[in-house]
């Protein structure tokens, strides 16, 4: 089985490793080509984008104007705040280089002369890694104006690591943007795209760490080598972040278009106590759950995700067993997307608070039937009414294990409540007994 | 009281400056490096850091209150936090979370009486495969059990 991203060898964060492993190979050949043939190569490729859209890279990349005046940049987004994904940290602790790697080909191929890499602000260990490894190639001429003389071209790019300080929302594009211009991490209505106003006003391209990470090699073995891995429309590996009720959570990287089952079953190592599944939330906490008595033939890769009504997101797998109270997963998403909502759109802002006191309720036992279907109506008057799609995660996970687990949450509310109203005459309105009968 | 950042600290930022096109962009390393001075953010500091880097003082305060990692309020010598997202919590964080409070006596964004802790329930911290986990200041101790966390509580006092 053929590693991409994270190919187990030893030391191989240490530059020397990562070299004569054949490191900055890929970087030489992709500057001897054109910055359009690099795009075409990556476009051929098949990659798609593996922060969440899955869209693809290559069309991305296209995107950026041939001819500004404008400086172009590019981000790199390690934010890494999706609820179940751990897999960029990896990265940076045993990969470092691959991603520098990625970085210089991509900033190559868009003309990009400034790339920032956005990291979490939590992940100070992975940070000073990283800037430790940054550090080494500044000095070794893998980035700034060394490279000129290095690679014998005249194109040179610097990259910078902008720290987050604890916002989910910052895993936004143009929130990520306006995070690293020194605003709050409000995101930017779209359009303009970023490809045509960016950082500061300029075409800039963000993509996931893993994607960079995922260049070199494209570059270095061939498109068709890339195509050719996993699943046909999507692919290449993914690292899969097994976690939950499974014997050996953890990272691991195999093809594309892998079963749910065997990752679970053989790679995980199964369900603690041979438990059945109940729920399985394939590619973090945003993406619709898939229930446990349907998971038989289910593959991991973004077509595949999607006929079954759910999406591939970051492949951050979380399973529950049998046992698992889904009121309280759900009570404890909804509670992080009410806690992490940035407050810019109203649907967004006081629709995650109001799912979230509604669950409540239904946990203190006050909850009836006609609750659920409130939440559903919430979540609907979410989705695709806000500037970003933090409304969107925010409202699928309760719509969707709601409407996928009604029998489960059906128990959880009275079938028949009488709810006390201390304002009696307030509360005929919405009765059909006429008043006069009640005066009595 | 006046705060002003020491001279290392100021070539730091001017370090964190050259990032940038413009000076507004550091003010989020320059928030973390006043912060690591002054151990919490308050009304001087970020005055001190408009004056610094040249901004308004509304963008300072504006980020500030914005992110979670900044503190207006002196937090303890050892901040903990706990994560109680769901990867942590189907590995059993809430046990984790009832275990450190009564350890240590208080609640959430509260700070025991010598100063010495402050408690903080967090959001998913990344660690999902190696749940259940906290976080004390800057470090990560992963795959826990409540007898562990007792014994790293009890190392620091």
């Amino acid at each position: 089985m053929e590693r991409i991203v994270l190919p187990g060898i030893p030391n191989l964060n240490q530059l020397e490793v990562y070299l004569s492993n054949g490191g900055f190979e890929a970087a030489k050949k992709a500057f001897s080509q054109t910055p359009d043939d690099v795009i075409d190569q990556v476009k051929k490729s098949g990659l798609r984008g593996r922060g969440g859209a899955a869209f693809l890279t290559g069309l991305k990349w296209s995107f950026m104007p041939k001819t500004t005046n404008l400086p172009k940049y590019l981000c790199i987004n390690g934010d890494e705040s999706e609820p179940g994904s751990f897999k960029d940290r990896q990265v940076f602790e045993d990969n470092p280089f691959q991603l520098i790697e990625g970085v210089i080909i991509t900033c190559y191929a868009i003309g990009a002369k400034v790339a920032y890499l956005y990291i979490r602000g939590e992940y100070h260990k992975w940070i000073k890694l990283m800037q430790n490894a940054i550090d080494t190639a500044y000095e070794l001429g893998y980035l700034g104006e060394k490279m000129k003389s290095k690679f014998g071209t005249d194109f040179s790019s610097d990259l910078y690591i902008h720290k987050g300080a604890g916002a989910y929302i910052c895993g936004e594009e143009s929130s990520l943007m306006n995070s690293i211009e020194g605003h709050r991490g409000y995101p930017r209505v779209k359009p303009p795209f970023p490809a045509q106003k960016g950082l500061w006003g300029c075409p800039t391209t963000i993509n996931n760490v893993e994607t960079i990470a995922n260049v070199a090699p494209i570059i270095s073995k061939g498109w068709e080598w890339f195509s050719k891995m996993g699943a046909a429309k999507h692919p290449g590996t993914l690292l899969y972040g097994i976690s939950g009720h499974v014997n050996k959570p953890g990272v691991y990287e195999y093809p594309t278009g892998m079963l749910l089952t065997e990752l679970i079953y053989d790679v995980a190592g199964g369900v603690p106590g041979n438990k059945k599944i109940k729920c399985v939330i394939p590619g973090g906490s945003s993406m619709p759950p898939l229930r446990g008595d349907k998971l038989e033939g289910v593959r991991m890769d973004a077509e595949s995700l999607k006929e079954v009504g759910s999406a591939v997101g970051t492949a951050g797998i979380m399973v529950m067993d049998e046992d698992t109270n889904l009121l309280k997963v759900l009570i404890r998403i909804a509670h992080f997307y009410h806690h992490e909502s940035c407050g810019q759109c109203t649907p967004c802002r006081e629709g995650t608070g109001w799912m979230e006191k509604t669950l409540h309720r239904i946990l203190e036992g006050h909850g009836t039937s006609k609750d659920l279907d409130l939440l559903i109506s919430v979540a609907n008057n979410i989705e695709g009414n806000t500037i970003c799609a933090l409304g969107d995660a925010a409202a699928w996970p309760v719509k969707f294990m709601i409407e996928r687990f009604r029998d489960e949450f059906e128990n959880y509310v009275k079938k028949d409540v009488t709810i006390p109203v201390p304002n009696k005459v307030h509360s005929m309105r919405q009765t059909a007994v006429p008043l006069a009968d009640i005066q009595k | 009281m006046t705060f002003k950042l020491t001279e290392e600290n100021l070539a730091r930022i001017e370090k964190a400056r050259k990032k940038y096109p413009t000076a507004l962009a550091a003010v989020m390393d320059t928030v973390y490096i006043a912060q690591e001075q002054n151990g919490y953010i308050s009304t001087e500091v970020m005055e001190e850091i408009a004056n610094v880097l040249g901004i308004d003082k509304v963008n300072v305060l504006s980020v500030v209150t914005f992110y979670t990692m900044y503190h207006t309020k002196p937090m303890g010598k050892y901040h903990v936090q706990v994560c109680t997202n769901v990867s942590c919590m189907l590995r059993g964080s809430y046990e984790i979370w009832d275990r450190v409070k009564e350890k240590l006596d208080i609640d959430n964004m509260q700070v025991s009486a010598d100063g010495k802790f402050s408690l903080e329930e967090v959001e998913c911290m990344g660690a999902c495969g190696y749940a259940p986990m906290i976080a004390i200041n800057e470090d990560y101790y992963e795959n826990l059990t409540k007898e562990k966390v007792e014994e790293i509580l009890e190392s620091l006092k």
